[in-house]
């Protein structure tokens, strides 16, 4: 299991746009990825869940990236937080 | 002839016979099915067909209006596709034995409810998104086709309200104005009709009948009047106002994308004034350079209670963002005097206008003006901002209301919250001791922007309220263009740019004037903009200057 920490910059949080390119991302992959803030944490594959999340910027979400291809996945998703949330 | 007012929110006149909006209205009929997996896959055709349509609608909205408009069905093509969503349909066919109608109809209530109960503006708004989507996959379960224009000839259009879907699918060459039940000037049909350049009126209620379908109807944007079968010399009047208007508009729209320069190349800004956020589609239609005051007396006005933090943020957030980088100046609490509100609890004075009004309420409650500056900041980080401290009288008024700015500042970075380092601090110039003191005052700011009209109220010593002064109260007299003069070159002296936000700003008589003491900018309605650009670009200030200055001083120029 991988994981990394991210402080969400973009003005409007996680919002639909980047959340639904998100999940085309995650689809490549085999890996389950699970986004969590606080206590609450959702799989990252379902959109309205996580937009539901109403991230805002500032905030730190934990990002868990678990399954077979878990070290390729988790660092293009990474390099996708950085270059779009 | 019958005579309807409504709220016009896209100017012009149109003239047309009238249409309903044909909406297929699926009744859904809620039913216990026997075989849940047919069910299922009736589902997945009808989502299947929705997410085809709406990548078909995502590349007619790029073709038409660009990316930034596709994105709304893009995003709608997501939500069809959410495995959350789907998850949820699945459950109730499967399990509850739900016809695939009833399930998307519950699924969608309950995602929408979701959203409407989060506490950010952005993510409220799409709880409309989840109810657009879902009721498109349920038309194509029903096997309704989407409604639309079925006229030969071009409509004006009537609605409840259209949804975004609707409005990109009407067929634009079939529309010569629109007419709404509801709606709000931010609605999708104002916005479209603003960007079409028709006029639209909203908010006429039940006043609109069916039984006036397929009659000849005069719409004025403008006015907001709705005439159903003119009479002969209404008809003429407002053909005749359509005309005048059309070519206006011609000469106009050319002047979009032009440079504010007059014809010896001197530049000069011109801004909007605004009054909240629902005024910056038309900033932006008009092509202005910025907003030079966004009056944030809204916010106070419109609420019960002192506004929040969050809600103030949200305002200014949303401006400086929809302004895409472009200046915004936003004027601190402008209340007391003629605006008066409730919850202030502001004792009743012998002489409001020389009272505890604006700044002076800011630095004696400094609680709310600190909650109005920590707001302000904190939007900075969305756009360029200048923040301006109205009915300034002393140079102590404004180290002390910078010193406020100072610890906020501190506060935002102790706590980690991002804002602008360039925020500009500014001060309007509407009492004469601004004016005699403005060498001064320069060396504490960045901007000064004239409110022409407590200006020359305070020069003039003549109440703008009071109908028997009309000739005292005169914007034009000698000592208003001179006091312009003395901030113009004490402001130029010290390195700070001067504006106009009062409603002088935008007298086509004075732009001359302007131009010779150099203002550096003029902020004026939205739909002054195009009409003053045109002005400037027909001045030639080399051959007025000496004129204009020479009258300033002149003994004759006594009005």
């Amino acid at each position: 299991m991988k994981s990394f920490e991210y402080t969400i910059t973009d003005p409007v949080g996680i919002h639909a746009r980047p959340a639904g390119i998100l999940v085309k991302e995650i689809k490549k992959y085999a890996s389950t990825v699970t986004v969590s803030k606080g206590d609450k944490a959702v799989n990252a594959l379902k959109l309205m869940a996580l937009m539901g999340m109403g991230i805002k910027q500032g905030d730190t979400v934990k990002v868990t990236i678990d399954g077979a291809d878990e070290d390729t996945a988790a660092a293009a998703i990474e390099a996708f937080f950085k270059a779009n949330l | 002839m019958i005579l309807i007012q409504g709220k016009g929110v896209s100017n012009g006149v149109a003239i047309g016979p009238l249409y309903f909006y044909q909406r297929a209205k699926a009744t859904i009929t809620r039913y216990e099915v026997e075989d849940a997996d047919a069910e299922w896959n009736r589902f997945k055709d009808a989502q299947q067909k929705a997410i085809d349509q709406l990548g078909e609608l995502a590349e007619k909205a790029r073709e038409e209006a660009g990316d930034e408009a596709a994105l709304l069905f893009e995003t709608h093509q997501m939500m069809a596709e959410d495995m959350e969503y789907e998850e949820a349909i699945q459950s109730a066919i499967q399990d509850m034995k739900l016809n695939a109608e009833a399930a998307v109809t519950d699924t969608a209530a309950q995602f929408a409810e979701m959203f409407a109960a989060m506490d950010d503006p952005y993510f409220q708004a799409r709880a409309a998104d989840v109810k657009d989507v879902s009721a498109r996959i349920i038309a194509a379960l029903t096997g309704v086709v989407q409604g639309g224009i079925n006229s030969p000839v071009p409509v004006v259009l009537a609605a409840d309200d259209l949804a975004p879907s609707e409005t990109v699918q009407l067929d634009k060459s079939k529309i010569l104005g629109f007419v709404t039940e509801g709606g709000s000037g931010s609605s999708h049909t104002a916005i479209l009709a603003r960007t079409m350049g028709i006029p639209a009126i909203i908010g006429v209620g039940d006043q609109l009948k069916p039984e006036y379908e397929g009659k000849e109807v005069i719409i004025d944007g403008g006015t907001g009047n709705v005439t159903i079968d003119a009479d002969e010399d209404a008809k003429a009047h407002l053909l005749k106002k359509m005309e005048e208007q059309k070519k206006m508009r011609e000469m106009l729209e050319l002047l979009k994308g032009q440079p504010n320069e007059t014809l010896d190349g001197q530049k000069i800004k011109v801004y909007c004034n605004i009054g909240g956020p629902d005024d910056v589609p038309a900033v932006l239609s008009n092509d202005a350079g910025g907003v030079g005051l966004f009056r944030s007396e809204f916010l106070y006005l419109n609420c019960d209670d002192f506004p929040s933090e969050e809600i103030q943020f949200a305002a200014y957030k949303k401006v400086l963002s929809d302004m895409g980088g472009k200046e915004v100046v936003i004027r601190t609490l402008d209340i007391g005097a003629d605006k008066q509100i409730g919850y202030f609890n502001l004792p009743k004075e012998e002489n409001p206008a020389l009272g505890n009004r604006a700044l002076r309420i800011c630095l004696n409650r400094p609680e709310i003006f600190h909650t109005q500056l920590r707001a302000l900041f904190r939007a900075s980080a969305f756009g360029k901002l200048g923040i301006m401290f109205p009915m300034v009288t002393s140079v102590w008024e404004v180290k002390e209301a910078k010193k406020m700015c100072d610890r906020v500042r501190e506060e935002l970075t102790k706590e980690g919250i991002p804002f602008s380092e360039d925020v500009e601090i500014g001060i309007m110039i509407e009492t004469p001791a601004a004016v005699l003191m403005s060498d001064r005052l320069a060396k504490e700011v960045d901007f000064f922007s004239c409110g022409t009209n407590d200006l020359t109220q305070y020069t003039l010593a003549c109440d703008r309220q009071n109908a028997d002064l009309g000739r005292f109260y005169n914007p034009h007299h000698p000592a208003v263009l001179r006091a312009l003069k003395i901030v113009c070159d004490n402001a130029h002296k010290n390195g700070v740019w001067v504006g106009i936000c009062g409603e002088l700003g935008a007298d086509l008589a004075l732009t001359e004037t302007f131009l010779s003491i150099g203002i550096d900018e003029l902020s004026v309605s939205p739909r002054s903009v195009l009409p003053l650009r045109q002005k400037i670009r027909e001045t030639d200030v080399s051959k007025v200057k000496e004129k204009v200055l020479a009258d300033l001083l002149s003994d004759e120029n006594t009005i």
